[in-house]
């Protein structure tokens, strides 16, 4: 397989799952401007921070509102992490790896971007948002599902999932890093209703409310949610979760090629800083610094991946 | 259905009932609604968006993917028609082979003064770094698409050969598969030649092309320009079809005197790539040293016999507009044949007398670039403006040698489904040649053209033009 098509397929499948994330975070955003009586400016600020594009948002309004940031975040096309830009690029990639896809994976990601098009096409009112977010977190599971049921258990699904998991984990860590202070012990608001609307906006983000209702009933505390998202392997949006499916489908490679490579070493130790841990241990060394050397590693070992496979030459 | 006055319609002749070969479409038709069709046609538009069967045009804002608009009207040829139409068509692209070895060896044609010395000398499209070099096989032109019009009932014309890399086959491909999905019953009704063989034999000739130190099975490639050139489904859509990786000059190297591409275990040998990149972008350190788009170094492997390329380097001297003129002297030279298929007359406007008729008659004839392709830098006389006219005697006055003059063709007709019915519409056909040691295969069909607007005669995808499916039928 050329190391274009690998790298190709990887980042496709990394703009795919950043644009559900995306959407999933405009999501608990509007939700909270909606609660909250308070303004909502905060919490938008703290969506714009998540997907470190604070600078160039700047640059584009001066204010910061449901509007502002909505359009921003879902359609404006000079925002390279907007969905459609990243719709945009996802369908530039398919059809670079096009020899690479089935039939119904290239025709998932084509009307995908064909629908988002269309309902991004001019600026998203209030009421249009929710269905709007919902079709933007439909599609792109329409495309995972052409994936999981038409494509071949081989490399090429293996370089899909190993990006798909790779931005998912950078994306749950930016949330975490982004919201630490809430989960982190403190006299203040403890058991207010603010600690609870800020944390079921971070289970929200992850998609994880239900789940975490049904592990832990109403038993809500800052600490066992950053279990939940950092260490437990259940979640499919957890750390742990994202770490072992990246070691599983590189194995999988160092199997077909018969050849192992530096990333292997640097995706196992990052599982296993994860598995050997504990949630006081983690915050004893203190949660941020855990999460931002976690994004560090996360980031590195997709760099390792692209260096070992040629992706660029 | 209106009939264009003076122009030969393909599915009324001259009469009101259908020529032979329509007569089982037309049955079928007779039973249908306009409403019916006019659906189904919509329902064509969508398939073809949603597979992404597309073009990008360049230069245009915004939306610069189009889609080239499809007619469910099918284009029929009899097995008979097509029977002489194949032989024309081989035996022109077996004189083009043996024109392609002559002109970069011995140059035979040359000094039996056929052909004047300085039309190759000095054109372009001739690259010196051929002269000597017996591409695999000898095989120059492996793939050919040769542009046909016809302007009677037996009257068939070679409008041009594009011997360097024709487009356009995928769309056929498409338009039969198309076809197919919205009308299975016309094809249990009418015998038509199967086309979906195409990738496979394609497959199969340009392997047997590959160099002979090439043991084991060929391994091909196709190279693309990119994801921006105007052709890229096409290049995406035959590497998906023969299963053949679809590689940019950035995948590809010299290693250890192959062409290899850069794979995620290594680097890979190649022993046929199927180019779709032009002479000049193929090799930055033989050719245009700005080019990002080829592979530095691919004409040293390639003249030490270590990769086949498709088409080899050079064949455009062949399709070039001012050899074209002398197509039937060098099918007669090379095959000692008189051509089957005509050549439309053609002044060359290199030559004084020709350029006075040219001046003299700018509003009757059709005058082309030598070099140009797709339509543009082309003056239809008769459809010009006066202002447009006077714009291109300058430019013509200016460089003779860069035009030709054709007169205007009474192209035949075929008609396309329009919101009231049918209507008779310009076509030109361009069927798929390939060639290898083992043979020539013509795809039975090709891609007609159809020009969509009433009346024009510009049939080409860049400006208004569109397909329709093109049945050969079992005789």
């Amino acid at each position: 397989m050329l190391g274009k098509t690998a790298g190709g397929l990887y980042w496709m499948f990394r703009y795919f799952e950043r644009s559900e994330n995306t959407a999933r975070l405009v999501d608990a955003g509007f939700r909270m401007s909606l609660t909250r009586s308070a303004s909502d400016q905060d919490e938008w600020m703290s969506v714009i921070q998540t997907t470190s594009i604070r600078e160039a948002f700047e640059e584009r309004h001066d204010e910061v509102n449901t509007a502002t940031v909505t359009d921003f975040l879902l359609r404006d096309m000079t925002n390279p992490t907007s969905v459609m830009s990243i719709v945009e690029a996802a369908r530039n990639n398919a059809r670079l790896v096009r020899t690479a896809l089935t039939r119904e994976v290239w025709e998932a990601v084509n009307e995908c971007w064909i629908t988002l098009k269309d309902a991004l096409a001019r600026p998203v009112r209030d009421r249009e948002l929710p269905a709007t977010l919902a079709l933007i977190r439909q599609q792109s599971a329409l495309v995972r599902a052409a994936l999981h049921g038409t494509m071949l258990r081989n490399e090429i699904y293996d370089f899909a999932r190993i990006g798909t998991f790779l931005e998912r984990a950078d994306n749950t860590a930016r949330i975490l890093d982004v919201k630490y202070y809430v989960l982190l012990p403190s006299v203040m608001h403890v058991g207010s209703s603010l600690d609870n609307v800020q944390w079921e906006t971070i289970l929200r983000s992850v998609s994880a409310q239900r789940a975490y209702r049904w592990l832990n009933a109403d038993d809500i505390s800052a600490r066992s949610i950053a279990e939940f998202l950092i260490l437990d392997r259940r979640l499919p949006r957890s750390l742990a979760f994202c770490a072992t499916k990246i070691v599983d489908n590189l194995q999988f490679l160092a199997d077909d090629y018969g050849e192992r490579h530096a990333c292997h070493d640097a995706a196992e130790a990052l599982v296993s800083r994860l598995r050997d841990n504990t949630v006081d241990a983690i915050f004893d060394i203190g949660l941020h610094e855990f999460i931002e050397q976690f994004i560090r590693d996360n980031n590195a070992l997709g760099q390792q991946i692209e260096q070992d496979y040629r992706f660029n030459g | 259905m209106d009939r264009a006055g003076g122009f030969f319609d393909e599915m009324l002749g001259g009469g009101e009932t259908a020529r032979p070969p329509y007569s089982g479409f037309c049955d079928w038709l007779a039973g249908e609604e306009t409403a019916r069709l006019n659906k189904k046609s919509k329902e064509a538009e969508t398939f073809f968006r949603r597979t992404g069967i597309t073009f990008n045009v360049y230069g245009a804002e915004g939306a610069n993917e189009r889609l080239i608009p499809f007619d469910i009207v099918p284009r029929i040829i009899s097995g008979r028609e097509w029977a002489r139409l194949s032989r024309g068509i081989e035996q022109r692209v077996r004189a083009i082979n043996a024109f392609l070895y002559d002109i970069y060896h011995r140059q035979e044609i040359l000094r039996s003064g056929r052909v004047p010395v300085d039309l190759i000398a000095d054109n372009e499209a001739f690259l010196p770094k051929m002269i000597g070099v017996a591409p695999p096989g000898n095989v120059y032109t492996h793939i050919v698409g040769t542009d046909i019009v016809r302007t009677g009932e037996d009257e068939f014309y070679v409008l041009e050969d594009n011997a360097r890399t024709p487009s356009g086959v995928s769309y056929m491909l498409e338009n039969r598969e198309t076809m197919l999905q919205m009308f299975p019953e016309l094809f249990s009704k009418i015998r038509v030649q199967p086309v979906s063989d195409y990738p496979k034999n394609l497959r199969r000739s340009l392997a047997a092309c590959a160099p002979e130190r090439c043991d084991g099975k060929p391994v091909v490639a196709v190279l693309t320009p990119g994801i921006h050139n105007s052709a890229y489904f096409e290049h995406s859509f035959l590497a998906d079809q023969m299963g053949a990786e679809l590689v940019e000059g950035h995948d590809l190297r010299v290693v250890d005197g192959k062409i290899a591409m850069r794979t995620t275990r290594g680097y890979a040998p190649i022993d046929v790539l199927y180019r779709r990149v032009d002479d000049d972008f193929l090799d930055p350190l033989n050719f245009n040293p700005q080019s990002m788009l080829g592979v530095p170094g691919i004409m040293d492997v390639y003249r030490s016999g270590g990769i086949t390329i498709a088409n080899a380097p050079g064949t455009g001297i062949a399709d070039d507009k001012a050899i074209y003129s002398y197509m039937p002297e060098i099918v007669e030279f090379y095959t000692g044949e008189t051509a089957i298929l005509k050549n439309v007359p053609t002044w060359r406007c290199s030559e004084q007398d020709s350029l006075d008729y040219v001046l003299e008659h700018l509003t009757e004839l059709v005058v082309k670039e030598v070099h140009g392709s797709g339509g543009y830098g082309m003056l239809v006389g008769p459809a010009a403006s006066k202002r447009e006219v006077a714009a291109f005697r300058e430019k013509l006055v200016a460089k003779p040698a860069n035009y030709i003059a054709q007169p205007t063709l009474s192209l035949s007709t075929v008609p396309i489904l329009t919101r009231k019915g049918l209507a008779p519409r310009h076509v030109d056909l361009r069927p798929f040649v390939m060639v290898s040691p083992r043979g020539i295969n013509i795809t039975p069909g090709g891609l007609t053209r159809v020009a969509l607007k009433e009346g024009s005669l510009v049939v080409n995808s860049s400006q208004g033009g569109g397909t329709k499916d093109t049945w050969v039928l079992e005789e």
